[in-house]
């Protein structure tokens, strides 16, 4: 009824005392800024690891098994009839074999080079990306038919190229525990990393056939599946899972005989985590919103006396407990609503600060992805939401102190 | 035939520390509809506590009060309010405008209070300012009028919830003596188109404006009748010289 009245009161008693309207509002501006700041940043991470599963591949599924008891594992080939008889959910499968050997290129030694036994499945020739994240720079990925036929073939990172062929190495060779592979492709370099020894520059991928045949072993223990999408992801690996158990002659082997997981589960691994660690900060930065609140309670504890003689007035022509008490409410929603405002405010414009100081290191790190710290409409009304009912919650008290005033005595203040 | 006010045997003690003071020791009143009563007194003589009391913002420590047939003696306060917004209309000695609102916006309150919706009440509240001749003002703040012309203005107030009775204390009080005539000019043509009006004052040249005067003395009324009559304005043991003076 008197809330327009009300409203309009709150603003004209804001605008006429600025500095002292700022003051009782810094908490809760200070409050809000912090948690959109969070929020936003929070948005932004999240927003990365989903643009990073995007890129690998939301269909992609690790399995990594243990040898237990006998030492009996799946052969690969075994694991190659799964997928051909599951190809309503599964798509491919490739073993991950990581070999521990000396690279050679002439008389120079790589001891640091990280080599790794894969199929053509490493590869997504639909977001030109291996499940690793690296892009071809040239030449082409392992086929199938080199997995098939063994072949003596390898795709090469950035720096053995640089360091071993000076800048050009396709169809030249090196050697890997004596046996010579020629290269037939080369990755990318990865955006701002320094090319290093042992980093992801330094790596070299060929057929896992070949890397078994030079090992001299059967057994693999990492695998890596791609289901038909995202949405079937948690069928394949069930699949898989239920394939296993029968395997290991178990009922429930997961986290004892293997372990899988799917690249959606990691996504919401990481994002799970970041979520604890948010809502941490958050909860932080809501006591700066609890002091925000009681700065309102005081201010209005002082406004209430101060207009002692305006409550008196409004008694005496027929204001009911509950009109002195809405108007001392909506005041101060109002201070802090306004608050709350430009608080939101305040934390995009600092969200966007980071982001331009932080964004370029961010995205460097995590292979080109795009950092923004932009926070969610949710976000934005949830933290208006909150400084509104901060308000509410703490002009309460001294609204109740103004509603309780006896009219005479109200009337004759000074 | 039923009294537009009517007290009954009405008591106010306060309790000072140890000492117990009666306001108002044992009144009897009755008020009629369309009547111009003054009631008289010193301060301390209990006239500010009988204005509360009639005025429903307080209520008696015994006794009872009917107010156009209702029984207000006993109601809370939510309850006293409605009855302030529905029969009383108020006229303080300091005005009592609050200084942020304007003019219409004063005088739009008690309508306000009484929930009436926003187009009729600047209406009647447009009309309540034109029956003070201050219908052009609607828009400036109290600060920017002159003392009579608030006084004016929280008459309007007082008339804009249409009340049964104007209760007006020390209404001159604030003002100088040419205003003041004004507005008891004006509390007089309101009383002669109907309205009833009770007056507080401790001044016995105002007092005598109106029709009746009922004049108190510690807490008790010691005169009740016509204010032509000399024994209306008699100063018992010179009470005004000497309380005035030591108030």
């Amino acid at each position: 009824m008197n809330f327009g009245q009300s409203f309009r009161l709150a603003i004209k008693s804001l605008t006429t005392s600025k500095m002292r309207a700022l003051l009782t509002m810094l908490g809760i501006i200070i409050g809000v800024g912090a948690v959109i700041v969070i929020l936003s940043l929070g948005n932004g991470l999240t927003g990365m690891v989903q643009q990073q599963v995007d890129k690998l591949g939301i269909n992609v599924i690790q399995a990594q098994l243990w040898s237990v008891g006998d030492g009996m594992m799946p052969d690969p080939d075994e694991l190659y009839d799964l997928v051909d008889e599951n190809s309503h959910v599964l798509t491919g499968v490739s073993p991950y074999v990581n070999l521990g050997g000396v690279v050679r290129h002439g008389d120079e030694k790589f001891d640091r080079t990280n080599v790794y036994g894969v199929s053509e499945i490493m590869y997504n020739p639909a977001t030109n990306y291996t499940m690793d994240g690296e892009q071809l720079a040239k030449g082409r990925f392992i086929s199938y038919m080199d997995v098939e036929r063994r072949e003596a073939v390898c795709v090469i990172g950035a720096y053995l190229e640089e360091e071993a062929f000076g800048g050009d190495a396709l169809g030249k060779h090196l050697s890997i525990n004596g046996r010579t592979l020629t290269v037939v492709g080369v990755l990318k370099r990865n955006a701002e990393l320094e090319m290093l020894p042992g980093s992801q520059d330094d790596q070299i991928y060929m057929p896992y056939s070949t890397v078994m045949e030079i090992v001299g072993d059967r057994w693999v223990g990492l695998y890596i599946f791609t289901s038909t999408s995202g949405e079937t992801a948690d069928a394949a690996k069930k699949v898989i899972e239920a394939w296993l158990n029968k395997f290991y002659r178990t009922d429930d082997g997961m986290y004892q005989y293997f372990y899988i997981t799917t690249m959606a589960e990691q996504a919401n691994q990481i994002n799970g985590m970041m979520g604890v660690a948010m809502g941490v900060l958050v909860a932080i930065a809501a006591i700066s919103l609890l002091v925000g609140g009681i700065g309102i309670m005081n201010i209005m504890l002082v406004s209430v006396t101060e207009r002692t003689r305006e409550i008196g007035i409004r008694k005496s022509l027929g204001a009911k407990r509950r009109d002195i008490r809405s108007q001392f409410v909506i005041e101060a929603g109002t201070t802090s609503a306004i608050g709350g405002i430009l608080g939101i405010a305040f934390g995009c414009l600092l969200a966007k600060g980071l982001e331009a100081l932080l964004g370029g290191m961010l995205s460097a790190n995590m292979g080109g992805v795009v950092f923004r710290a932009t926070p969610t409409l949710g976000a934005i009304g949830l933290s208006f939401g909150v400084s509104v009912g901060i308000g509410v919650l703490f002009g309460y008290l001294p609204a109740n102190k103004a509603a309780k005033l006896n009219p005479i005595d109200a009337l004759r203040y000074d | 035939m039923e009294h537009l006010i009517e007290l009954k045997d009405i008591y106010k003690i306060y309790q000072m520390g140890s000492e117990t003071v009666h306001a108002l020791d044992g009144i009897d009143l009755t008020i009629d509809q369309g009547e111009f009563v003054a009631i008289v007194g010193s301060s301390g003589s209990g006239k500010s506590t009988a204005m509360n009391i009639i005025g429903c913002l307080d209520v008696p420590t015994s006794g009872t009060y009917h107010l156009g047939g209702v029984d207000v003696s006993t109601m809370d306060d939510d309850q006293q309010a409605e009855i302030r917004n529905k029969m009383l209309g108020f006229i303080f000695q300091q005005y009592n405008l609050i200084p942020k609102l304007s003019v219409l916006e004063n005088v739009e309150l008690p309508l306000l209070y009484a929930g009436v919706d926003s187009e009729e009440r600047r209406e009647r509240a447009l009309r309540s300012l034109e029956r003070v001749g201050l219908a052009d003002k609607g828009k400036n703040l109290p600060s920017q009028l002159s003392g009579g012309q608030q006084q004016r203005v929280s008459i309007a107030r007082a008339l804009a919830g249409t009340p049964s009775v104007i209760l007006a204390d020390e209404p001159t009080g604030a003002l100088d003596s040419r205003t003041g005539r004004e507005v008891l000019r004006f509390l007089k043509q309101l009383n002669r188109e109907g309205d009833t009006v009770v007056l507080i004052t401790h001044d016995n040249s105002i007092a005598v404006k109106a029709d009746r005067i009922v004049r108190l003395q510690d807490g008790k009324i010691i005169y009740d009748g016509d204010s032509r009559d000399p024994r209306a304005v008699v100063q018992p043991h010179g009470e005004d010289e000497e309380e005035e003076a030591g108030a």
